[in-house]
C-alpha cells in the first residue's frame, strides 16, 4: 500500500490558505496522483483561524483528514502553535519568517520565509502571499514540475491576473536556497 | 496528462442533477451547500436553464414543486435549518405527487448550530421531517464520484415514483475536492416521468391503471386544465372527504415505494464474505470506516462494511440476509445514534449492536473506529 503524504495549511482567514490547499491538489491531480481536499473554518469571511488540507498518494484514500501532517504550512502565530504540536515524524514545516518558533520544534525542521513580505514588497500585493507560499513549497518538497504547478495556478484564479500569479510563484521559488531544497525534498511513493 | 478533474462534493450535485436534466434551480444560499447555489447560477444559464435566488426556503421549495409541477425536472439544496423550513411543502409535493430533488448537506447541531462542521443529524428528519404517514426516498452519498452518479438516481427516482427525492449529503463529502473521471454521457441512465397530454382524460389526472402505482403527469400549464391539491384528493385531483378513496390515495402512496423497494434500495458491502463483525456507515463517515477495515483486516480482524446508499427506505433485507454470520454489528455515524434505532429494529435483538458517534462537529477518524473494535473484542472475552 502506498503511503499517504499529508499537508496541512493553516493561517487565518482571507489569507487564501484554502486556496493554496486547492492549487497543490489541482497539481495533483494534473500529474496522476490521488488527491483529496478538504477544510475547516469558522463562520467569519475574514479572521479566524483556517486550516486546510490535501492529501496525497499513489493509491486510493478513504479517510479524507489529515491527523499527522508530513508537512504544514502556518501563516499566523496561532495557527502555527496549534497544529505544530501535531506533526508526524521528520515533518517539514515553512513559516512566515515574522513568526516565533514554539518549544518542542526542532528548527532544523522548519523553513522559515519571508512570505508575507515579500508578497508585500517584491511582488506588490500582499493577497498573493499564498501563491507565493505555494512556489516556496513546491520548491522546498519537490513534488511537482514548475510547469504543472503553473498549470493548477492557471486553473483557480481569475483571468487578467496570470502575469502578477506568475511573479509570486517565482518569487516563492527563490526564497528557497538550493541545499533547502535538497534537505528537504519529498517523493511520493 | 490524466483525464481526471478536481471537484469539489458540491460542484459534482450540480454536475449530475444538470446531467440528469435538472433545468430549474431555486434556493437560498446556506452553508454548507453554498456552493451548490453558486455553481448551479453560474451552469443553469449556459444550458438554457433557470436559477432562482428566493427570499427563503420556504419560497425556494415552492419554486421547485412549481417548476416540476410545469415539466422542468428541478432541484433545491438547503442544510440543516432551511431543511427544516422546506418541510411542510415537502409533504405537499408527496401528496401531489411532484418529482424533485432536495439536497440537504447536514451541518451539526440543532438550530443554526455549528454551519461549517460535520455531521448526519438529519437522517431521521429526512424520514420524518414532514407530517403524517408518507414514502420517503433518500439517498447519502460518500465520495465525489458517487455524488455526480448518484444523484443522477435521486432524479431517476423522483422521476420514476413520482415523488421528492432526499438527496442527504454532509459538509464532509460537500466540501472535499477530489481527482474524478466522471462517466461518459453514454454511460448514464435518464430517467423521464410518464406524461400524459392531450387524451381527453383531464378529470383523471392522478388516473392509475390496475395494478401501478404511479399516475402519468400533466405538465401543468399545458393544454387541459386540472387541479394539485394538497387535501386528499380523488383522481379528479379534486379534494373529498370520501374515506375510502383517502384511504386507498395514501395506501398507494406507501405502496409505490414499499412495493418498490428492491428497485429502490441500493447498498456496498466491503470485506463482507466472511466478516464477522459488521460496520454500518453511510456518506462521509464512510471514508474513515474504510480506512480502519483496511486497518483491521491488516491486523487480522474478520470486520466487513455494510453501507446503505438508499438510506431511506433502509435496506433491511439486505442486512438481515448477513446476520446468520455475524457475531457483531459495529453501527458508526456522526450523530447521537438515528440509523442506530433501524439497524437495532431490523436486527431485533439477534446481535449485539455496538454504536460510535460524534455530535461535537469534529470527525470520527479510523483511529476512533479501531479503538472500538478493541473494545468490542474484549466485551466478547469478558462474557
Amino acid at each position: 500500500m502506498s503511503k499517504r503524504y499529508e499537508m496541512r495549511f493553516a493561517g487565518s482567514g482571507g489569507q487564501g490558505v484554502i486556496l493554496a490547499s486547492v492549487i497543490m491538489a489541482e497539481a495533483a491531480v494534473i500529474e496522476g496522483l490521488r488527491t483529496v481536499q478538504s477544510q475547516a473554518y469558522g463562520p467569519e469571511a475574514r479572521g479566524g483561524v483556517s486550516k486546510a488540507e490535501t492529501v496525497l498518494s499513489r493509491d486510493a484514500i478513504w479517510y479524507s483528514k489529515v491527523t499527522k501532517p508530513n508537512f504544514l504550512l502556518a501563516l499566523t502565530q496561532a495557527s502555527l502553535d496549534t497544529y505544530s504540536k501535531t506533526l508526524a515524524e521528520g515533518a517539514v514545516v515553512m513559516i512566515d519568517d515574522s513568526l516565533s518558533l514554539p518549544a518542542g520544534l526542532d528548527p532544523k525542521q522548519v523553513i522559515a520565509a519571508p512570505i508575507l513580505r515579500s508578497a508585500r514588497e517584491k511582488v506588490g500585493k500582499a493577497f498573493t502571499a499564498n501563491i507565493v507560499a505555494v512556489g516556496a513549497i513546491n520548491a522546498a518538497l519537490g513534488i511537482f514540475s514548475d510547469e504543472v504547478l503553473l498549470e493548477a495556478v492557471k486553473r483557480h484564479i481569475p483571468a487578467g491576473t496570470e502575469e502578477i500569479n506568475k511573479k509570486a510563484l517565482a518569487c516563492g521559488k527563490e526564497l528557497i536556497s538550493a541545499e533547502q531544497a535538497a534537505a528537504f525534498a519529498q517523493t511520493i511513493e | 496528462m490524466s483525464k481526471a478533474v478536481l471537484m469539489q462534493g458540491n460542484e459534482a450535485a450540480v454536475e449530475g442533477a444538470i446531467a440528469a436534466g435538472m433545468r430549474f434551480f431555486a434556493g437560498y444560499p446556506i452553508t454548507p451547500s453554498t456552493e451548490i447555489a453558486e455553481q448551479s447560477a453560474l451552469r443553469l444559464p449556459q444550458v438554457g436553464g433557470h436559477f432562482l435566488q428566493m427570499e427563503d426556503e420556504l419560497a425556494s421549495i415552492a419554486a421547485v414543486l412549481g417548476a416540476s409541477a410545469a415539466g422542468v425536472k428541478a432541484m433545491t439544496a438547503t442544510s440543516g435549518p432551511g431543511f427544516s423550513l422546506m418541510q411542510e411543502n415537502i409533504g405537499y409535493g408527496v401528496m401531489a405527487e411532484i418529482p424533485c430533488v432536495i439536497v440537504d448537506v447536514q451541518r451539526a447541531g440543532p438550530s443554526t448550530g455549528l454551519p461549517t462542521s460535520p455531521s448526519q443529524g438529519d437522517y431521521m428528519q429526512a424520514r420524518w421531517g414532514t407530517h403524517g404517514d408518507h414514502p420517503v426516498i433518500a439517498l447519502s452519498p460518500s465520495s465525489v464520484r458517487e455524488t455526480y452518479t448518484l444523484i443522477i438516481r435521486a432524479f431517476n427516482l423522483a422521476e420514476k415514483y413520482r415523488t421528492p427525492v432526499i438527496f442527504l449529503m454532509d459538509e464532509i463529502v460537500g466540501h472535499m475536492r477530489e481527482g474524478v473521471e466522471l462517466p461518459r454521457e453514454s454511460e448514464l441512465i435518464i430517467n423521464h416521468r410518464k406524461m400524459s397530454f392531450h387524451d381527453g382524460a383531464n378529470k383523471q389526472c392522478y388516473f392509475v391503471p390496475e395494478g401501478e402505482y404511479v399516475p402519468a403527469m400533466k405538465p401543468f400549464g399545458q393544454g387541459e386544465r386540472y387541479n394539485i391539491t394538497g387535501l386528499a384528493h380523488d383522481s379528479s385531483g379534486f379534494p373529498t372527504n370520501s374515506t375510502e378513496i383517502a384511504g386507498k390515495l395514501f395506501t398507494r402512496l406507501l405502496d409505490k415505494v414499499e412495493k418498490n423497494v428492491n428497485d429502490i434500495v441500493r447498498i456496498e458491502e466491503y470485506a463482507m464474505d466472511d466478516a464477522e463483525t459488521a460496520i454500518v456507515c453511510f456518506g462521509g463517515t464512510t471514508r474513515a470506516v474504510m480506512s480502519a477495515i483496511l486497518e483491521a483486516r491488516a491486523q487480522g480482524k474478520k470486520v466487513g462494511m455494510f453501507r446503505p446508499i438508499t438510506v431511506w427506505p433502509f435496506p433491511e433485507q439486505q442486512l438481515r440476509a448477513r446476520l446468520p454470520q455475524l457475531k457483531n454489528i459495529l453501527m458508526v455515524e456522526h450523530n447521537h445514534g438515528q440509523m442506530l434505532l433501524e439497524v437495532q429494529r431490523t436486527v431485533g435483538g439477534a446481535l449485539p449492536v455496538d454504536f460510535l458517534g460524534r455530535i461535537d462537529g469534529t470527525v470520527i477518524s479510523p483511529a476512533d473506529i479501531l479503538a472500538k473494535l478493541n473494545e468490542m473484542e474484549e466485551n466478547c472475552h469478558a462474557q
